[in-house]
């Protein structure tokens, strides 16, 4: 276990962080430098109570999320891992760019996850096994042959980053006590947003659709259709806090403006439902 | 709670009577009881002392967060409504469309400000887009890609400074969708740059700013002064 690199890791996070930790911050290192293996053996004890106290009482909660969201990076980490290393799936030139981008991201969210689960004294969920064809297992889901056609996994990856948006937005809400979580969370949520809106956008250009465009419109799925309509069910509000959004003061704003114009949440049981077939 | 929060908009204009005033007490009652309705009782003594020499003040507590985000969505909307009045020389088509959605979007995000912040609101800002070429494609992309990764920024700086959850996923419900826009304005300028490294970092992580350093940004396409002063920082 690297300490430095994990505090640095939530630092990263939390700019705050490091005012609120310094003073242990610096006993730790002058530990960790003098007192050899005894006082490295103490360290997971030091840095328990050190986040209990920065993080106060609904730690427990906080990991929760944490370890639903490691879930759904794990399953997104791995999908781009396969389907960037598949020989004559992904096209070269921007394509295989775009993807090598999207693996790197989801990779990185799940290391920064687990790193940040471990540091608040939890241990992270382990990675399942994955069946991409959304088969459980079986391998022979409605995805099957996933990593071999390029329209198809396109159109699973749009499905699991609007998805993971809507999940992420779900679980916002209980890591409002932790600013530093909630910040990490936010910053993760709109970068899976840009993959998604460029997603969309690569399966418009492939699939010559004007209709595909890089925001969701309605509860329509882009014309993937039935397999994928629970991750856009309940997309097509267009009313916000009882307020209705089209034609609003006045405005010509229409009903797939006013849809596309907010994303909506999921909860975390509609989002482990749709997850499930992909997990073995 | 409610009818005490209620009784300022009935007695002004005759907001009561209005579709507008309605959807406001709809809004509002929603958090009645909670600790949003403390928030917002203090929101209105602090509101009521304008301050004209010191700039449009946003106002404190989470009314002063929907504020911040009213004002910079009727920026970005400004913004749009202008770009897509006459469309820079040789805008394609598909151009063209997205940039009248983000459009509507960016109106729709406003006039949702407007209504739910109802008396609570600050005024219509005046914007100045004088460094603006809007005949220019690189100025127009340019100038839409710093809107669109700012508010992406802000959004993400401000989910902190949030009290109450409802507003938290409001916020969240616009911020993803700016990241949409951001990542296809990007993509119009260069295919590809969606959430490069001057975007998304090697953690995977997307950019948050805090109020003062967003508003920094934006003053610079505005000739109303903001005054953030009032505004939560932790």
């Amino acid at each position: 276990m690297n300490i430095e690199h994990i505090i640095t890791d939530l630092e990263q996070q939390d700019p705050e962080l490091h005012d609120r930790l310094s003073n242990r911050r610096s006993a730790i290192k002058g530990l960790a430098g003098i007192g050899g293996k005894l006082a490295l053996a103490a360290i997971p004890f030091a840095l328990g109570s050190l986040f209990k106290k920065a993080y106060g009482q609904s730690t427990a909660t906080i990991v929760e999320v944490l370890q639903f969201a490691l879930t759904l990076e794990y399953l997104e980490a791995e999908f781009y891992t396969l389907g960037a290393a598949a020989p004559g799936l992904v096209p070269a030139g921007p394509p295989t760019g775009a993807i090598a981008t999207i693996r790197d991201h989801e990779n990185a969210h799940v290391t920064l996850l687990k790193n940040t689960i471990t540091t608040l004294g939890a241990t992270p969920v382990a990675k399942p096994v994955f069946d991409f064809t959304a088969g459980n297992g079986s391998g022979n889901g409605p995805f099957k042959g996933v990593f071999s056609n390029y329209p198809l996994f396109l159109a699973v990856a749009q499905t699991f980053e609007d998805t993971g948006v809507r999940a992420y937005k779900g679980q916002a809400g209980a890591l409002i006590s932790s600013n530093e979580v909630l910040t990490a969370a936010l910053k993760i949520h709109s970068a899976e947003a840009r993959h998604a809106a460029h997603i969309r956008y690569m399966r418009r250009n492939l699939l010559s659709s004007t209709a595909i465009k890089p925001w969701i419109t309605g509860k329509d799925t882009g014309g993937i259709g039935d397999a994928v309509q629970a991750s856009y069910n309940g997309e097509d509000l267009t009313t916000q806090a009882e307020i209705n959004i089209i034609g609003i003061n006045g405005t010509g704003v229409s009903a797939a403006a006013a849809s596309e114009a907010f994303d909506e949440p999921l909860t975390k049981a509609a989002v482990l439902a749709i997850v499930d077939p992909f997990i073995v | 709670m409610a009818e005490k929060l209620n009784v300022p908009q009935e007695q002004e204009g005759h907001a009561m009577l209005s579709t507008k005033g309605q959807q406001r007490r709809r809004f509002l009652s929603l958090f009645a009881g909670t600790a949003a309705a403390a928030t917002l009782m203090h929101a209105c003594s602090n509101d009521d002392n304008p301050s004209p020499d010191n700039g449009i003040n946003l106002g404190s507590g989470d009314i002063g967060i929907l504020n911040y985000a009213y004002a910079l969505e009727q920026l970005e909307a400004a913004f749009y409504t202008r770009v897509t009045q006459t469309f820079f020389s040789g805008a394609t088509a598909t151009e063209q469309q997205f940039l009248n959605d983000i459009r509507d979007h960016e109106i729709a995000h406003r006039e949702f400000f407007r209504n739910a912040l109802g008396s609570k609101a600050i005024p219509s800002l005046e914007v100045d887009f004088s460094k603006i070429d809007f005949a220019s494609r690189d100025s127009v992309l340019g100038t839409a890609k710093a809107f669109e990764d700012l508010g992406v920024s802000a959004y993400n700086g401000a989910g902190k400074l949030i009290t109450e959850g409802a507003y938290l996923l409001l916020a969240g419900k616009i911020v993803s969708v700016e990241a949409r826009h951001a990542a296809m304005i990007r993509d119009l300028i260069s295919n590809g740059s969606f959430a490069d490294g001057t975007a998304v970092d090697a953690n995977g992580l997307d950019l948050s700013l805090d109020p003062p350093e967003v508003l920094k940004v934006a003053a610079g396409f505005l000739k109303s002064k903001i005054n953030a002063s009032n505004l939560p920082t932790s």
